[in-house]
């Protein structure tokens, strides 16, 4: 069992009949992921690849008992999308849309907490357990199966170390991509969290970068209560204060969220900090 | 997005907060009219988007029309921290008698809107953060429930305020936090707020910013963009859908993904910053990277006259380094840039992608396997070059 997802969640992508969201439901059945169906307002009673797509998420919830969704909508109808999952009983909602305004995230994220539902994202690549299910966009080579946990705030990056991780022979139990929006479902804590609870995970991977005290708070968490050992990467040290570096939250304000005050708490709480990525795997060998 | 000062407290009066009746002159004998009008004693006061602007003299009280007029001659065309001042608000000088901070913003941790209230206003909040953290009172609001009356009363008793004042405070709290929802703000700040000697409260100076990704519903306020501060490259970045910023090194960076794009600029750093060698830019291009793009962004780059070399960093995922590679030589034809360029693809199809680029034999093209060699091989190419 692992964290998240596994190969038994039966995920609904909303937003299957679109260019992206079709693109990316048809990788992730090839990963042998269980996509159960889809939904896009005025295509209900139409196929994708075999799987039903309905009008509403309530519907295709009453039909296909599914448990994760997957949003792929654009940016002005992501916030709606994601309180319609939440509201139909989704236990989990990934939203990989960038571009949401804030405003939308704060009420969607209260309409969560309510629901009970868990949300990564949104601007962020999903969730990946190799060799079990991906929900998402993060590709199916970048990873091999194993015992090390990876949360990260941004895409390419992640793919970038998972890649160098597999050419070390080192395998992955779940990749969570959070996201680099100021304000996500799903923190760094939480994830570290499930990691420590995970049996399946004994040490973690953390990919970081400059805005936001969220690494801050990870650190304290690895220093007071996590037992399994963290290697870590902070991008941003090169970044001038007040520049939004292109993710909506990373930006150095009022001397917060800088690389180096992150790196210093992750390396007072124990976590080993890698200067270049690639350093990763040998700090987890 | 940022707006100015007289834009921000424009803005405010819309939602029923008193300002001073102030208005903006782009040249001396505007601000000479308006202060006549206005009579009494004026203040002059920069509309440029940086800090310090009051420091850097470009905010000036005049006891009449005509020493108003002389501080816009002098403020308008001034530079303050290398930004051309265009525009002056002349404001009525008001009797200040106390100044509060007051604000509403997004917590991130929290992902919740918070008040911050404070009697010890006029001082920057960050300082006061630093110096008096206990003299800032904090509210959150549920982004559902909106503001209610009992945190107005909570934020007034808790801070200090004279109760004489509590239904204009309340009634100014109100309109700041309307105008933060209906704004798609990010900041909405009154400071100072002042309490006058006519027992009045007076939005003396405020400052709003609006979240970027909510403009495609703000048509109002998205008019109201002032570029010019804005270096060119990267109005001309925005407009190609490329996320572009300029910064002071030599090597430019051409990155899929903004983490990524963070983290290589980040190793020309590590392994040039011994030399005086570092990123040129920030440059996400985003997934696909088709020859369109990638020809797009080489420009940008390449329009900055720092840069000494160019490095691509592409990892491959959905995109194909294959398609990535004719998509740079055909870039590289069109551009024909003069700087060496150091080429590394990882991820799908990556060895093709290399061959692609190792067989078309440029000179000025070298290829690598990892970022660390990617990073020092386009250090050792600004070195050679002095």
């Amino acid at each position: 069992m692992a964290i998240l997802i596994d190969r038994n969640a039966r995920v609904l992508v909303q937003g299957i009949t679109g260019r992206q969201g079709g693109f990316h439901a048809k990788l992730m059945m090839d990963y042998g992921t269980d996509v159960v169906g889809g939904v896009t307002p005025g295509k209900g009673g139409e196929w994708f690849e075999g799987a039903p797509v309905f009008d509403t998420m309530r519907m295709a919830v009453e039909t296909t008992n599914a448990d994760v969704s997957l949003v792929t909508v654009p940016a002005r109808f992501a916030a709606d999308a994601i309180m319609e999952a939440a509201d139909a009983g989704i236990a989990l909602v990934i939203c990989l849309t960038e571009h949401i305004p804030v405003s939308d995230m704060m009420r969607v994220l209260a309409v969560c907490r309510g629901r009970g539902t868990r949300l990564i994202g949104p601007n962020c690549p999903g969730v990946m357990t190799p060799g079990q299910a991906k929900v998402g966009i993060i590709p199916a080579m970048v990873a091999t199966p194993g015992n090390v946990g990876v949360v990260s705030k941004s895409g390419t990056l992640t793919y970038e170390v998972g890649f160098a991780m597999k050419n070390h022979g080192i395998g992955i139990s779940t990749i969570v991509g959070i996201g680099g929006d100021p304000v996500i479902g799903t923190t760094f804590v939480d994830v570290l969290e499930m990691f420590e609870n995970d049996p399946e995970t004994e040490k973690v991977a953390l990919l970081g970068e400059i805005g936001g005290s969220a690494e801050i708070a990870a650190a304290s968490y690895i220093k007071n209560t996590m037992t399994k050992p963290v290697a870590a990467f902070i991008a941003g040290l090169s970044a001038p204060p007040g520049k939004r570096m292109g993710h909506a939250g990373a930006i150095v304000d009022g001397g917060e969220g800088s690389a180096e005050e992150k790196i210093l708490a992750l390396e007072a709480a124990g976590a080993r900090v890698a200067a270049n990525p690639e350093e990763i795997p040998s700090l987890l060998a | 997005m940022n707006l100015h000062e007289y834009q921000s407290k424009f803005l405010f009066a819309e939602y029923g907060i008193p300002i001073p009746q102030g208005k903006v002159a782009t040249n001396p004998e505007e601000a000479y009219a308006i202060a006549k009008e206005l009579g009494g004693v004026i203040v002059v006061k920069a509309q440029v988007h940086v800090g310090g602007r009051g420091k850097a003299g470009g905010v000036k009280v005049a006891r009449g029309a005509d020493e108003a007029r002389i501080h816009a001659e002098h403020i308008i065309g001034m530079d303050i921290k290398g930004l051309t001042v265009e525009r002056v608000l002349v404001d009525p000088g008001a009797d200040i008698r106390q100044e509060i901070y007051l604000a509403v913003t997004n917590d991130r941790a929290a992902g919740m809107p918070l008040i911050m209230a404070s009697m010890e206003g006029g001082m920057d909040i960050e300082e006061l953060n630093r110096e008096r953290p206990d003299a800032i009172i904090r509210e959150h609001i549920d982004p559902i429930m909106g503001l209610q009356n009992y945190q107005m009363t909570f934020l007034a008793s808790a801070m200090g305020m004279p109760r004489a004042h509590w239904r204009s405070f309340a009634s100014i709290l109100d309109g700041l936090y309307r105008c933060y929802r209906k704004s798609d703000a990010e900041l909405a700040e009154i400071n100072p707020l002042v309490i006058t000697g006519e027992g009045e409260l007076l939005a003396i100076d405020g400052k709003v910013i609006i979240d970027d990704n909510a403009l495609f519903r703000q048509p109002a306020l998205t008019k109201q963009r002032d570029t010019s501060g804005e270096p060119s490259s990267e109005r001309q970045a925005r407009e190609a859908g490329i996320t572009y910023i300029k910064l002071e090194g030599q090597i430019g960076c051409m990155v899929n993904g903004a983490g990524l794009a963070m983290t290589t600029m980040d190793m020309t750093k590590l392994y040039g910053d011994a030399d005086g060698i570092g990123p040129a830019n920030f440059l996400d291009i985003g997934g696909g990277a088709s020859p369109e793009q990638v020809a797009a962004a080489l420009r940008i780059i390449l329009s900055d006259d720092n840069v000494k070399c160019v490095l691509f960093n592409i990892f491959g995922g959905i995109t194909r380094c294959d398609e990535v590679a004719h998509g740079i030589l055909t870039a590289y034809n069109e551009v024909n840039p003069d700087v060496p360029m150091v080429i590394r693809l990882q991820g799908t199809n990556a060895a093709e992608g290399s061959k692609i680029i190792s067989e078309a034999q440029i000179p000025n093209i070298t290829s690598a396997d990892t970022l660390t060699e990617a990073a020092q091989q386009a250090v050792a190419a600004v070195k050679e070059q002095g």
